[in-house]
């Protein structure tokens, strides 16, 4: 089976992380959230041909973060997910829904 | 001086069988813009991971979309026996395979139904779906559903097949594929067809990489991308070259989907061939610590389980990437300069599945 390799990141250096793995010919595979305890713990997925790299780091509750879909165009759709499921402010978004992506009966976040 | 409007595109639209919304903005008939809303039957079923056991979870996972009910469960059971570190038995590895295959093979022959009611040819779409029914005849008679199968667990699979029913299955699909061919020549060069899926929603190769498309969308312009050769259930021991095509518009994605159906069936057949006996499970003790992110080809394309597990019965978190979610921002694109006319085929060229992008 393949390799999988999930890198631990400063949240300042996701940006220029990003550019790198962007100029270097990876692909955005998905973002994703998971609650750890108080935080909250994001993965960030790449990909080349079928090499598979995540970058991860940890947010607090109810803390910010800063969009990659500047760099990463289809990255607007996870991060809209991550602000409407978990609550976690994106900032910089090239399409921001404002809460809007899920239009759910249920008061978000879930958490 | 062209006029601007903005458009709404669904939810509800003749095309559409799930609800998904589209804002046009268009100048005269041109589309110079599209915005999607997702969302209006959103389940939150990877929350529901919190209050299942980590075996109960097959099940939710295989409903999160009729279509792909065995993948969306053998993926998800793909990545706790990673985590856990199952070898599964052989003859369950071609199992999965083998029913992976009949999984493509139906889904693509809905779509190509759906495509033709789109382009209003009846016969065709009705054509289409008579050949598909076959399919779902044979997954009747080898699981006892025709919808959810619920053959998957952890450890392997619940139910085993008898040789002699495989060999079956393999006359019905040397039949299949004698009727799937006089059905693609129309598909493939009938004019009025042609006429609709030719020269429309180009995504470049380099696009297609930028945009994080997958699947069939993405193999047509010409990214030879497959996960099946990432090496699952019995595909390292199965011969086979991801299908792409260099052009990039709707014609492409139809003739890639057409050519994965015969690719399936030639892939059953080695499967049937080489599939050995012996037993279809393996017993599964304790609960699983770790994480993994275990990636599989849907019909529709890439599809990502990522499972967290603490070592209790209950899992941390399951997350599903559906390869519809994936596509949503190549669909935009190729949306950009068509014509009003020509939304519903570019929209359904992706082969959306808002069940699964509303897990």
């Amino acid at each position: 089976m393949e390799q999988q390799n999930i890198i631990g990141i400063d949240p300042r250096s996701l940006v220029p992380e990003a550019m790198k793995l962007k100029t270097e010919g990876y692909r955005l595979v998905q973002i994703c959230a998971t609650k750890a305890g108080e935080e909250y713990e994001l993965t960030y997925s790449f990909g080349k041909e079928y090499e598979f790299l995540c970058l991860r780091y940890n947010v607090p509750n109810g803390g910010e973060i800063t969009s990659i879909s500047n760099i990463f165009a289809p990255a607007f759709l996870y991060e809209n997910e991550i602000h409407d499921l978990f609550g976690i402010k994106v900032n910089l978004l090239t399409l921001d829904y404002k809460g809007n992506l899920y239009r759910l009966e249920h008061k978000t976040p879930f958490h | 001086m062209s006029m601007r409007s903005v458009v709404p595109f669904g939810p509800q639209h003749p095309v559409l069988p799930e609800p998904i919304h589209l804002d046009l903005v268009l100048e005269d008939e041109k589309v110079v813009e599209a915005v999607p809303s997702i969302g209006f039957v959103h389940r939150g079923l990877e929350k529901l991971v919190e209050k299942k056991d980590f075996n109960e979870y097959v099940y939710v996972a295989e409903r999160i979309c009729g279509i792909c009910s065995f993948m969306h469960g053998m993926g998800y059971c793909e990545a706790v026996e990673h985590i856990m570190d199952i070898e599964l038995p052989p003859r369950a590895k071609f199992l999965r395979t083998i029913w992976c295959e009949m999984s493509r093979i139906h889904s693509h022959l809905l779509w190509l139904g759906l495509l033709a009611d789109a382009f209003g040819f009846e016969s065709l779409f009705m054509q289409s779906w008579r050949l598909r029914e076959k399919v779902l005849d044979m997954f009747e008679a080898s699981t006892g559903g025709r919808v959810i199968f619920s053959v998957n667990k952890i450890g392997g699979q619940r139910k085993d097949v008898d040789n002699d029913m495989l060999h079956d299955f393999l006359r019905h699909f040397d039949e299949m594929e004698q009727e799937l061919k006089t059905l693609s020549k129309t598909f493939l060069n009938d004019y009025a067809v042609c006429s609709r899926l030719k020269d429309v929603g180009f995504l470049t190769k380099e696009q297609a990489v930028e945009l994080g498309a997958v699947g069939p969308f993405m193999r047509a312009s010409g990214v030879a991308l497959d996960n099946r050769k990432l090496g699952y259930a019995a595909y390292p021991e199965i011969e086979f070259e991801p299908i792409t095509s260099n052009v990039g518009d709707c014609y492409a994605r139809c003739d890639v989907r057409i050519r994965e159906i015969f690719q399936s069936f030639d892939i059953i057949r080695q499967a049937v061939g080489k599939i050995p006996d012996g037993e279809v499970s393996v017993p599964v003790k304790g609960f699983p610590k770790g994480e993994h992110f275990m990636r599989v080809e849907q019909p529709r394309g890439e599809a990502i389980y990522y499972v967290k597990a603490n070592g209790t019965k209950n899992l941390d978190r399951v997350r599903v990437r559906t390869p519809t979610f994936a596509n949503l921002p190549g669909m935009l694109e190729t949306l950009k300069g068509c014509q009003l006319a020509d939304v519903p085929i570019l929209i359904l060229t992706i082969d959306p599945c808002i069940s699964c992008t509303e897990r």
